[in-house]
């Protein structure tokens, strides 16, 4: 139950007023207010400062510190206040939680401090109200984050027992380990240096020789070049099967982007080597050269902002998708446009629509080359407004993905958003159990209220007392509430597991046959049982008893007259069971009703256990109907 | 003589140029009930000042503006019954309450519903229960109007009970209020017979006792 509402419980109970000539049964005895307390102010001096609510105002949540009797160890007996050596500003929204029913997080209040605040008193952090539920996790987040960093950092000691292939992947990842993993980081940073400089260097044209041309140094220093290369890749191979050897996981080492970019910077020479001077595929071969140059990107392992902007390139997948839609789309528009414009004209270079696009977008990105203009008068309109238009295409994706760029760069994207939707479903989740939890309660509460209600009977004294859970007195209000539609309905609440099992026994169960004789056997096992209520037990005879019962209860059911609840073989405790057996005051009672009640407590665990062998736990089906075995007067 | 309705809105409405919704919904909270002063509602109904100052607290705590909707009605009834639906049963609730007709509660309606509930005489109750009963207040209670209000208690009992509820539960209930009710067998209960039945039944006539010390 709500704690918020708990002011309307008296409405609701007499409101329960309504549900009474409906009801053919008796209702329960309402739960008494043992210390009868008028609401009073009670004072909670939280380090000096004194802050005054009603006691009622507190019992609305008992499930933390102030409202539960655990709030008794602070009490201060000479000031006659209860004291907490606590902040003072966090308490301020405790106290408001309690009288408003929401939990706010103040903005200047240190994470860590209100976090402790709330689990001193008691209240968990995920009612904490979406107004200021964001702020809460955000903080919570950015500390966790923090204190994961300092640990890193901390973490630097090798782990004992990490064998061979483990160290080398660790050496990998994180190059400032060991030395050796320095030296290799920077051995390989320089090697990949040296081929995209080998690569740049090969075409420049070098030296003039006696034929008047000029030839790129590759084609000079053929030797030279080529052992250079053989060098790097002969480098490059050894670490990538350096890391495939140490990766934990090969299959997933295989896939990552690191490990293509390697594979690729690496591939070109060897397909080089297998393909020799063959004309037909010397084509081929010049395009693979080529792919060399992917080695550059071997240098994002180096790099964290080379890292970072691919993510950026990555995550702005959609707003540069929309870029270049958006341009394809203008750009196909205006050279259409200046085509037709340009047709008229002579020794136009708009020769066809493709070789207008050429035009188009080098004029809508501002480019302007020149060596293709419009002559015409239409033509120099349209590209007027081809280029105007081309500055607010290209001006709109852009601050999107740099502001993109900008959010990765300060947090961790990809982690933060799947930990968040974890987190509400797990926020959920929590606050489903929290509710299930009330309802819960009440049918938890029906097992130790029928307890205490036996004990209270036979005044048994002993460990039993212990049982006697101190529920507030709006939970024992509450729960006679729902006891009373139980009657009213003279159907029970259970739990999901007990509805499907009871469901699925009434579906198995079928034996009309016995209906018949049952009646007079009831009769019989009535007074033998109201007969063995004043004798001692007998375990054998009521052992059997419940089983014979059982497969008719269904069918009784089906009349809606008796409502028989028999417990799955329990036997009787006879002492008990005679002191609840309630008078009953509907006519055309008979004994069975008797019975049933006296079925129903036998699942008690009883210390001064005779004879009888009682299973410890209770059923709870069972317990919850003491009082339910009182005969439904019927139409019948 | 407590109600400030009426000046507030009518200048509130004038003052408003646009028809804009989200304007009109926050307007609609500005309304605020004052109820009547505590001594006339301690002439008026069986409860003492101290008593009404406990429930006069607890119902502005849930509802500041000072009158309660159906909806926020409902939702307050919901919560002590969380196994199943209690909106049909609250909503009749609310008509019984609502004795002006006005779509709210106001506290004065509050408080004198649960003066007769808690403090009332035997009639007193029996009546208040009837009206509840009689959903077109024509003073007669008929098998449907009953079969809605009983549907609506079992409504509040949810699914997963123990025996499963069937489908024709409610209407055989029905049949056996009816046959202990109606005493001439005409088809509708009339008030007379409503507590003239209901006072030959004793567990009725103390279950009606129980709630004496709710406050």
């Amino acid at each position: 139950m709500a704690a918020g509402v708990a002011a309307w419980l008296p409405f609701a109970r007499a409101a329960a007023i309504g549900w009474m000539p409906v009801a053919n049964l008796p209702m329960p005895i309402a739960p008494t207010d043992k210390n009868k307390r008028q609401d009073e102010l009670i004072v909670l001096n939280v380090s000096g400062r004194r802050f005054q609510t009603w006691r009622n105002t507190l019992d609305r949540y008992p499930d933390t510190l102030l409202g539960s009797s655990e709030k008794e160890f602070f009490y201060n007996e000479e000031t006659r206040e209860y004291f907490f050596d606590r902040d003072p500003d966090v308490f301020r929204s405790i106290l408001n939680f309690y009288r408003t029913g929401k939990l706010h997080y103040p903005r200047y209040e240190c994470i860590s401090a209100y976090d402790e605040e709330l689990a001193f008193f008691g209240i968990i952090p995920e009612i904490i109200s979406d107004c200021c539920y964001e702020e809460y996790k955000d903080r919570k987040r950015e500390n966790a984050e923090r204190l994961m960093d300092d640990l890193e950092d901390s973490k630097d000691s090798k782990l004992p027992n990490m064998t061979f292939r483990e160290t080398m992947w660790r050496a990998f990842e994180n190059p400032h380990t060991s030395t050796m993993a320095l030296v290799f980081y920077y051995v390989t940073g320089f090697f990949i240096a040296v081929s995209v400089i080998t690569n740049v260097v090969e075409t420049v044209p070098c030296g003039s020789t006696p034929n008047q041309r000029d030839v790129p140094c590759g084609e000079r220093y053929t030797v030279a070049f080529f052992c250079m290369d053989t060098a790097c890749v002969m480098i490059f191979t050894v670490e990538y099967l350096m890391r495939l050897f140490a990766a934990p996981s090969r299959y997933r080492f295989m896939r990552s982007v690191m490990s293509i970019i390697d594979v690729v910077a690496i591939l070109p020479y060897y397909i080089g080597l297998v393909m020799t001077d063959n004309e037909d595929v010397s084509g081929a071969f010049v395009t693979l050269r080529v792919f060399r140059v992917f080695r550059i990107f071997k240098f994002s392992r180096h790099s964290q902002g080379l890292r970072i902007l691919g993510y950026t390139l990555k995550s702005c997948a959609s707003e540069l998708g929309f870029l270049l839609f958006s341009l394809t789309m203008a750009i196909i528009i205006f050279a259409t446009v200046m085509f037709y414009a340009e047709k008229g004209s002579s020794s136009s270079k708009f020769t066809s629509i493709p070789a207008s696009f050429w035009y188009t977008i080098v004029t809508m990105t501002t480019l302007g080359y020149g060596d293709m203009v419009p002559k015409t008068i239409a033509g120099k309109i349209f590209g007027s407004i081809c280029s105007l238009s081309g500055v607010l295409v290209i001006a709109l994706p852009v601050p999107v993905i740099v502001s993109n760029f900008s959010r990765i760069y300060h947090q961790n994207q990809r982690a933060d958003k799947r930990r968040a939707q974890k987190v509400q479903k797990a926020r959920l989740a929590r606050m489903r159990i929290s509710k299930t939890g009330s309802s819960n309660a009440f049918l938890h509460s029906k097992r130790n209220g029928m307890l205490n209600q036996a004990l209270e009977l036979t005044g048994s004294t002993g460990e039993d007392r212990h049982l006697n859970k101190t529920t507030s007195l709006i939970e024992s209000q509450h729960h006679h509430l729902l006891h009373c539609l139980e009657k009213t309905t003279n159907h029970e609440f259970v739990d999901e597991q007990l509805f499907e099992q009871s469901y699925l026994e009434s579906a198995l169960q079928s034996l009309p046959s016995r209906s018949p004789s049952l009646s007079s056997q009831e009769g019989i096992t009535g007074t033998c049982c109201s007969r063995r209520a004043k004798r001692g037990s007998r375990p054998s005879s009521e052992a059997h008893k419940p089983s014979h019962m059982h497969p008719h209860t269904h069918n009784l059911q089906e009349l809606s007259a008796i409502h028989i609840q028999c417990g799955e073989q329990r036997t009787l405790n006879t002492s008990r069971s005679s002191l609840n057996m309630r008078p009953d005051e509907s006519g055309g009672l008979n004994c069975k009703s008797s019975s049933q009640v006296t079925t129903a407590i036998i699942s008690i665990p009883t210390p001064p256990t005779n004879n009888s062998p009682t299973s410890p736990e209770a059923p709870p089906n069972l317990a919850s109907n003491s009082s339910a075995g009182v005969v439904k007067v019927s139409a019948l | 003589m407590g109600a400030v309705v009426g000046t507030l809105t009518m200048q509130t409405k004038q003052r408003r140029p646009s028809r804009d919704k989200v304007d009109d919904d926050l307007e609609m909270t500005v309304v605020c009930h004052r109820p009547e002063g505590l001594e006339q509602l301690e002439a008026q109904t069986n409860f003492n000042k101290r008593e009404l100052q406990v429930l006069y607290r607890g119902f502005k705590n849930e509802c500041p503006s000072g009158v309660v909707n159906e909806e926020t009605f409902k939702q307050i009834y919901s919560q002590f019954f969380p196994h199943g639906d209690a909106s049909a049963y609250a909503h009749y609730l609310f008509n019984a309450f609502d004795s002006g007709h006005s779509g709210s509660i106001k506290f004065e309606d509050f408080v004198t519903a649960l003066s007769i509930l808690l403090r009332g005489s035997t009639r007193e109750k029996l009546q208040w229960t009837f009206n509840l009963y009689d959903i077109n207040r024509d003073g007669y209670i008929n098998k449907e109007e009953m079969t809605d209000i009983v549907s609506a208690i079992y409504d509040m009992m949810g699914k997963y009970t123990y025996p499963a509820l069937k489908t024709d539960t409610p209407k055989q209930h029905v049949e056996a209020f009816f046959q202990k009710m109606d005493k001439n067998r005409d088809g509708v209960v009339t008030l007379d017979e409503f507590i003239l039945s209901c006072q030959e039944d004793d567990n009725i006539m103390r279950s009606l006792q129980l709630f004496e010390n709710v406050m």
